[in-house]
């Protein structure tokens, strides 16, 4: 696993059903491009997260395809409708092969 | 104002674009922050000082005012789980004598500070219990373990003016850090002030000049992706103008960090700030 | 190079001047052969997709670009001026509200981001913005 990697997201605790919210996640990752020379002049390999989804109750949210002009410590802002209580996952595929997961409940009323 | 031909050059290549700092005011998650305040009396040549944060671009700018868009946090987080982790023959964790990181509030206003003699910077105090207090091994001054632990520290004194004690026994240390600003190093033969006190404010090729203040760190910058140090800062201002850095951790970098802490008295400690 | 006062002059006017002209896409093609083959040469239409960036950046490493088009099912992200033109595609859910996303981007220098969105009917939409990449002067 690379090391450091920590996700971060940011949803409310609760919504009104079939209300609109926003969702604001991150992970520390190098997102190294494989553009980049070591101090030997040694091209230092692509290591980037290459997919991030997010999912509610087991439905698509949004789904993105990462290349390595994504900034280190990728951030994604996205809005998301809550049609009834449940949980978010949000998923991180990292090119070595490594998954990160986290979720997060929301109570709508 | 004494201006340097190459420097008086690029303020006038640039006229018009050379704004004052912009009239913004910040707040971080709703908190306000001083970003302008009356020049304590120790500093001679300003009316006024401004946090560095009031000269960058906006979309920089919009990156602190809020934690979680500030990418700096991360690394608040790795000092949460370094605050816990226990290292050391000592067998102990900084938590296990610091119940909680809350009680440093108010400590990173203060820094830094005469102890025994000697000035100690927050990474001597942090270091002083790994090394005394853990059987652990130092952090490398600007390294990922020491900038995100004195990131989370710092944190607690967010908001707080900065303070530093500079009489007293303090005094000698702080005539050499003004000493030091004031002395013309390297092959552009210019001093800290050439920059950040005859010129902040004018565009520097594509840098907006600030006056070099201390209250935002360590910061999360930009160009690395990763939180800089106080002397890591000093180390690459003097290696731009050819000059040979002084070592981060040395008695010059402390006294120039005194010094500069107390050109910020009065403004608000941001850390950790965000700067390009 | 070493560094001389007048050298230093030089360069900043240098850099002043490649700022000034917006210096030119050098990878733009590869741009076109990437839309090309996302749309199948498809017509691009304009004014239902907005992509927000700065004008001027004050550090290409991190450069936060926002994109929105009401209606799309993808938006595909392109830097005219990167070694490799492609950044992202976000394909929105049934559960994506509005059809917008921001991110965070590495632009190697001055140059157009270009955005494509997929639209629901299969028709594409089109915008770009130019991003000044500035060069940081001293500051370590
Ligand atoms: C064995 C107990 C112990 C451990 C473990 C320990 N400390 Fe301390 N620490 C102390 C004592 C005792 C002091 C000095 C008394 C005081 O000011 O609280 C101190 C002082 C400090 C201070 C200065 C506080 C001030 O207000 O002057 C800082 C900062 C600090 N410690 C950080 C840390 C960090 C970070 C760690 C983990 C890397 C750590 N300490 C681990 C006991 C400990
Ligand atoms: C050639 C001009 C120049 C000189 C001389 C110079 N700096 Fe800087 N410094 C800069 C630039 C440019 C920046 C980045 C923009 C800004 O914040 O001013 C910077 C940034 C800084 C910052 C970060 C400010 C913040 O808000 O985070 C500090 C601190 C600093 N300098 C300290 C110093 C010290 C101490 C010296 C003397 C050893 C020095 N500088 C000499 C140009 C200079």
């Amino acid at each position: 696993m690379a090391s450091g990697v920590k996700p971060r997201v940011k949803v409310p605790k609760t919504a009104a059903t079939g209300d609109t919210i926003t969702i604001k996640t991150l992970i520390s990752h190098k997102m190294e491009s494989g553009q980049r020379k070591d101090d030997d002049g040694n091209v230092i390999p692509r290591s980037i997260i290459n997919r991030f989804t997010a999912d509610f109750n087991g439905q698509n949210v949004i789904d993105v395809t990462l290349e390595p002009a994504i900034s280190t410590n990728p951030y994604f802002q996205f809005e998301a409708v809550v049609p009834e209580s449940g949980e978010f996952t949000f998923t991180w595929y990292d090119d070595d092969g490594d998954v990160y997961e986290t979720s997060k409940k929301i109570e709508a009323s | 104002m004494n201006l340097k031909p190459w420097i008086a050059v690029l303020v006038a290549g640039v006229a018009g674009a050379a704004s004052a700092q912009d009239s913004n005011t910040l707040s971080i998650d709703g908190e306000p922050m001083v970003t302008e305040v009356a020049a304590p009396a120790h500093v001679e040549n300003l009316d006024t000082i401004y946090s560095g944060w009031r000269f960058r671009s906006a979309e920089t700018q919009a990156l602190e005012t809020d934690d979680f868009d500030n990418p700096a946090f991360v690394f608040v987080d790795q000092g949460i789980d370094l605050f816990d982790k226990v290292d050391g023959t000592e067998n102990k964790a900084c938590s296990s004598c610091h119940e909680n990181v809350e009680d440093f509030a108010g400590l990173r206003t203060q820094l830094p500070r005469v102890q025994d003699g000697e000035l100690v910077t927050m990474e001597n105090l942090i270091n002083d219990c790994r090394t005394e207090r853990m059987g652990a091994e130092p952090w490398k001054w600007s390294k990922g373990p020491m900038t995100a632990m004195t990131a989370l520290i710092g944190l607690q004194s967010r908001g707080m003016p900065m303070n530093v004690t500079i009489d007293g026994e303090a005094a000698p240390f702080w005539e050499q850090g003004k000493e030091l600003y004031y002395t013309r190093v390297g092959q552009l033969d210019m001093s800290c002030s050439n920059c950040h006190e005859d010129n902040y404010g004018v565009m520097i090729r594509a840098d907006h000049l600030s006056q070099g203040q201390i209250n935002g760190f360590p910061t999360y910058r930009l160009k690395n992706a990763k939180l800089n140090s106080i002397h890591g800062r000093f180390k690459g201002c003097m290696k731009n103008i050819r000059a040979t850095p002084f070592a981060e951790g040395g008695d010059e970098f402390k006294a120039l960090e005194l010094y500069l802490a107390s050109r910020g008295e009065g403004l608000s400690v941001e850390t950790p700030s965000v700067r390009n | 190079m070493k560094l001389t006062r007048r050298n230093l002059l030089i360069l900043s006017s240098a850099s002043a001047a490649a700022t000034a002209m917006g210096s030119l896409p050098a990878f733009a093609s590869l741009t076109d052969d990437a839309i090309a083959e996302l749309t199948g040469g498809a017509e691009l239409g304009e004014g239902a997709i907005t992509l927000t960036a700065p004008e001027i950046a004050e550090n290409g490493n991190t450069v936060p670009i926002e994109v929105s088009a009401p209606g799309a099912v993808a938006i595909t992200l392109f830097a005219d001026g990167n070694p490799v033109p492609n950044v992202a595609t976000f394909n929105f859910g049934p559960l994506s509200a509005s059809r917008s996303a921001s991110t965070r981007i590495r632009l190697a220098t001055t140059q157009n981001v270009v955005a494509i969105a997929k639209m629901e009917d299969g028709s594409f939409q089109k915008a770009s913005a130019n991003v000044k990449v500035t060069i940081g002067g001293c500051g370590g």
